[in-house]
């Protein structure tokens, strides 16, 4: 139905969203299509660790040396989504000093700034390490809010002409003649931004190439092009926190190991992770160990955690590959590298390359390699602008403005706000409308949701992840129904209800998992709040209103009473 | 001096104050002793006793359903005349404040979230809302109350009501910030007076003139519960004035003035019955003589002071009001370690869907025909000690509507069962 795009990209995860801005900005026209929100898949489920390299420094030196790279780049031209907290390699008592040692010479050996840390330094920076600690090793590790940085690439790529759909599925990989040729959609609730209730269509896009950017789903979309891409997903759970304990990023400095990290995360601290190797990208157990363990063994390392309390906890895939015939068999011993499938040289299919492996913190570099290669087959010459031009709400952008008078706003409010927005500021709050707050764990107002609501449709999980709204200590207990307000009357109360309850349902799937003490008390409290005081749990079924009360004067006054 | 009284009641929210109440009339001298900020703040100030029972159709008749409840619910153990008597308790220490006991049935409120649902008594500042009254139906919003989305609330109520509801958002006047919270509104509506455009005008005037436009044919009009604190009344009723019909609130989650002002009227019944109340220290420990407790320890900051009394009651709340605690390892309570009963596997706690029959909705002690709490096999923790209200386990006050209801009725027979137990 449209004409045929140059490059078609699947996948709106951070590699996907930044080789559509890639090309998109070397002049290419571009479509990206993701089967749920933006971020949906390993992107919206990390835990936010802007890497140094120093993680990689012992067991995988080319990879350091690229986050080192990366992590250079992306606070220079993603500010406003980078905090840059610093981190430590922190040795115990009974940890290896040869792994410490070579922790040392690898940072040093691939340019990543690394400092030793006596242990008395290391308590000073973070007071809550226990008093095990040995020495550490400080590091230029960072926290990034991967959702924001994923809506500025795509925000970007749309700005230089790309066209984005998200929640819509590819149903099938287009061949023709021992080609590629595009792909089939489901468009959800139709082509362009998403509407609860809206019906579905699906389209054929025609594209000169396809780039399979779909992480732990690759494998998947290589089927219906008939391909073997074998990726190898790998389950691993993050907790968060509901403070942030530690303020700089604090990794257990040994050799590899489940639940080694914690990163501070605007106002939480995640924990992380598990490395468990699935079968399915979507449909994998997530289980009470797996957060036991989190808790109970980065408490060895920040002993309050055992104590704080936990907001709740979520799972992410890691896309992993090797190239077949590797044969490893821990999914831990798995490189970090991507790799560039061209299925043309591969499987004799020209017309699409796959894009398996590799980290978030190298999402660009990835995006450069593989526009590059894009550019090759469409014989494109224009060069790569990435690492130079700031994404949108970075550019020329300082927090030192005086922001509460200027929008109205208190502070924190308003300092959260202008951190969220970077040089976005300006567009957003200044409103003539009275902004008052929505989201009061996370400060978010009503400018900032309607904002995200223009980008994202009746999404309000869409909403959430661009704002950040119904992600604090209340997990949406106050604010889902204040978020899903303002919907009205763009959106009609169908709609609304159902984007509504797709909210509360996605809150209550990561609460249930820390469901003790203090969060268990809010849930039953959000669960009183949202069944008895709003009634949202069923809709009324009334038969017959004449059987009930309708108060006292008519009671007494005869008239409509059927006279009890 | 020693503290000593015939009977401790420890929790100050309704089933508290139900038993505080029902054991003063009894005859015995009562303290309560209550920690924090009891959670009627939370609550909507609607007294539900039942609304659902097993199907999506609401209850008109509570009393008729509570004996199909199963054996463990407390309903089941109090019977259902306690019921009665418990809310006939309440309408007479309310008063004015509330209306629906000149009937046993349900009548049907409209909530902020846009739904209706079943309640056995209402603040009488909501009673010309009624959903199963009839009146065609205006809904005001404010444009800086985020809580309450007039319009959307019409919206979602209109079809399912046999009634016209419409809503709309407006500025609530005079100068305040966007970030006024609702007991500055209530406030203002109290004082009755504002500057605007250096005009001096009342507030209420103000707000009708602003309703005023908007009117139409509505033969009632509902406001967030914001109007006024102190002064509810005449606020209310200077409004229905000016606008010629009858004016309603719609009450909404916390910070809930319906609430607040229903526990300014529990603790005046308190006052008036001798009862002594005691706030802002918690109750850590406790000593006990052959399977009685003889007395509690308050922790006052710098010391913990014994307070005696023959017979106790334990009124601390749920898992909301922490009357419930847990942790990885298991639920409990907190004050006297009585047995939770509860799924061995934390996993088993929960169901994956929010609104699911959740299983720990249910979590409370178990009691028996006297309330008084079991350990595992079944038999009193203490012959001397009685629970009341959320601390109960086996009902889920969501799903039935039922949370009030089972507070007053258990807290009533708890006190009296008391103050007949003295020694």
């Amino acid at each position: 139905m449209t004409d045929r795009v140059d490059a078609l990209v699947v996948g709106g995860g951070s590699t996907g969203c930044g080789i559509a801005r890639d090309l998109a900005m070397r002049g290419l026209s571009v479509t990206l299509v993701e089967q749920g929100n933006l971020t949906h898949g390993t992107t919206g489920r990390m835990h936010g660790l802007l890497h140094s390299g120093g993680r990689y420094a012992v067991s995988d030196k080319a990879s350091a040396r690229e986050c080192i790279e990366e992590n250079r780049v992306l606070r220079e031209i993603a500010g406003h989504c980078v905090e840059m907290t610093g981190g430590l390699f922190v040795q115990l008592e009974d940890d290896p000093d040869e792994y410490f040692e070579r922790k040392l010479e690898g940072c040093r050996e691939c340019d990543i700034p690394a400092e030793v840390l006596t242990a008395e330094e290391a308590r000073e920076r973070e007071p809550y390490l226990t008093r095990d600690v040995k020495r550490a090793i400080a590091v230029p590790d960072g926290a990034v809010d991967p959702f924001r940085l994923c809506v500025a690439n795509a925000a970007d790529a749309v700005e230089h002409g790309a066209r984005i759909e998200t929640h819509a599925p590819v149903t099938d990989v287009l061949v023709e003649g021992g080609e590629v040729v595009g792909v089939e959609v489901e468009h959800e609730s139709g082509p362009g931004k998403r509407v609860h209730k809206e019906p579905g269509t699906t389209e054929e896009i025609r594209a000169e190439h396809v780039i399979n950017a779909t992480g732990a789903w690759a494998g998947r979309v290589g089927e219906m092009a008939g391909v073997d891409v074998e990726v190898r997903p790998s389950k691993g759970v993050m907790v968060i926190m509901n403070v942030r304990q530690v303020d700089t990023v604090v990794n257990r400095c040994r050799k590899k190991g489940d639940a080694d990290i914690v990163v501070p995360h605007e106002t939480t601290a995640i924990l992380g992770t598990t490395d468990v190797e699935v079968e399915d990208p979507e449909d994998y157990p997530e289980e009470r160990w797996e957060v036991d363990l989190m808790i109970e063994t980065l408490s060895e390392l920040v002993p309050i955690l055992a104590e704080a309390r936990t907001i709740r906890s979520f799972w992410g895939v890691r896309p992993l590959y090797e190239p077949p015939g590797t044969g490893t068999t821990d999914p831990t011993d798995i490189t970090r590298d991507f790799f560039l499938l061209d299925h043309e040289d591969r499987d004799s299919l020209p017309g699409m390359t796959s894009i398996v492996g590799g980290k978030f913190t190298t999402y660009r570099m990835m995006a450069e390699k593989i526009s590059d290669h894009v550019c090759g087959k469409l014989d494109v010459s224009a060069e790569c602008r990435t690492a130079e031009e700031p994404l949108p709400g970075s550019e020329d952008f300082s927090i030192l403005r005086d922001y509460m008078d200027e929008f109205g706003l208190r502070s924190p409010i308003g300092r959260r706000s202008v951190q969220r927005l970077g040089s976005r500021a300006d567009e957003v709050l200044k409103t003539m409308d009275p902004n008052p707050v929505v989201c009061d764990c996370e400060a978010v107002t009503r400018a900032e949701i309607r904002d995200a609501i223009e980008g994202a449709g009746s999404d309000l999980n869409a909403v959430r992840i661009r704002t950040r709204a119904s992600m604090g200590n209340c997990q949406g207990g106050f604010c889902c129904h204040r978020m899903a307000s303002e919907l009205h009357p763009e959106y009609d109360a169908e709609t609304v209800s159902a984007a509504w309850d797709e909210l509360v349902q996605e809150r209550w799937k990561g609460e249930r998992h820390a469901l003790w003490g203090e969060g268990l008390s809010q849930a039953a409290l959000n669960y009183q709040l949202h069944g008895t005081t709003m009634s949202l749990d069923r809709a009324p079924e009334v038969a017959e209103f004449a059987a009930f009360d309708s108060g006292a004067e008519t009671a007494t006054g005869g008239g409509k009473s059927d006279g009890d | 001096m020693a503290i000593e009284d015939d009977v401790l009641v420890i929790g100050g929210g309704l089933a508290g104050a139900s038993a505080a109440l029902g054991a003063a009339r009894g005859g015995a001298s009562v303290r309560l002793v209550t920690h924090k900020e009891n959670t009627l703040r939370n609550a909507s100030g609607l007294i539900d006793v039942l609304g659902y029972h097993g199907s999506d159709e609401p209850i008109a008749e509570p009393f008729e359903a509570i004996p199909d409840l199963p054996d463990e619910h407390p309903y089941r153990k109090v019977g259902v005349d306690a019921v009665r008597e418990a809310l006939a308790l309440f309408d007479e220490v309310v008063g004015e404040l509330y209306e629906g006991g000149h009937t046993e049935r349900n009548a049907l409120s409209p909530t902020y979230g846009g739904r209706i649902k079943p309640t056995s008594r209402y603040p009488t500042s909501a009673a010309a809302g009624l959903a199963s009254k009839e009146g065609d139906t205006l809904l005001v919003g404010f444009e800086t109350v985020t809580a309450f989305d007039a319009p959307l609330a019409a919206e979602r109520l209109d079809p399912s009501v046999p009634f016209e509801v419409r809503g709309v958002t407006i500025a609530f006047p005079g100068d305040l910030r966007s970030d006024a919270r609702i007991t500055r509104l209530a406030r203002a509506l109290d004082a009755d007076e504002l500057t605007e455009r250096g005009r001096r005008v009342g507030t209420r005037e103000a707000l009708a003139e602003r309703v005023a436009e908007h009117l139409g044919d509505a033969e009632r009009v509902g406001f967030p519960a914001v109007l006024g604190d102190e002064e509810h009344h005449e606020v209310r009723a200077s409004l229905g004035g000016e606008l010629g019909v009858p004016v309603f609130e719609v009450p909404m989650g916390p910070p809930s003035l319906p609430g607040m002002r229903l526990e300014d009227g529990l603790y005046e019944a308190l006052d008036e019955e001798g009862v002594r109340v005691e706030s802002g220290n918690p109750v850590v420990g406790y000593t006990e003589e052959g399977g009685r407790i003889t007395a509690v320890s308050v922790d006052r900051g710098r010391r913990e002071i014994p307070y005696h009394a023959d017979q106790f009651v334990l009124a601390t709340g749920g898992l909301v009001g922490k009357g419930i605690d847990s942790s990885r390892e298991g639920v409990f309570e907190p004050v006297f370690g009585c047995h939770v009963p509860q799924p061995a596997e934390r996993y088993e706690w929960f169901h994956d869907e929010a609104f699911d029959d959740q299983p720990y909705a249910r979590f409370g002690v178990a009691v028996d025909g006297g309330l008084r709490p079991l350990d595992p096999e079944g038999r009193p923790e203490f012959s001397n000690l009685r629970a009341a209200g959320a601390v109960l386990g086996g009902y889920d006050m969501a799903r039935e509507k039922s949370g009030s209801g089972v507070s007053l009725s258990t807290g009533l027979v708890a006190g009296r069962r008391a103050s007949e137990d003295i020694q």
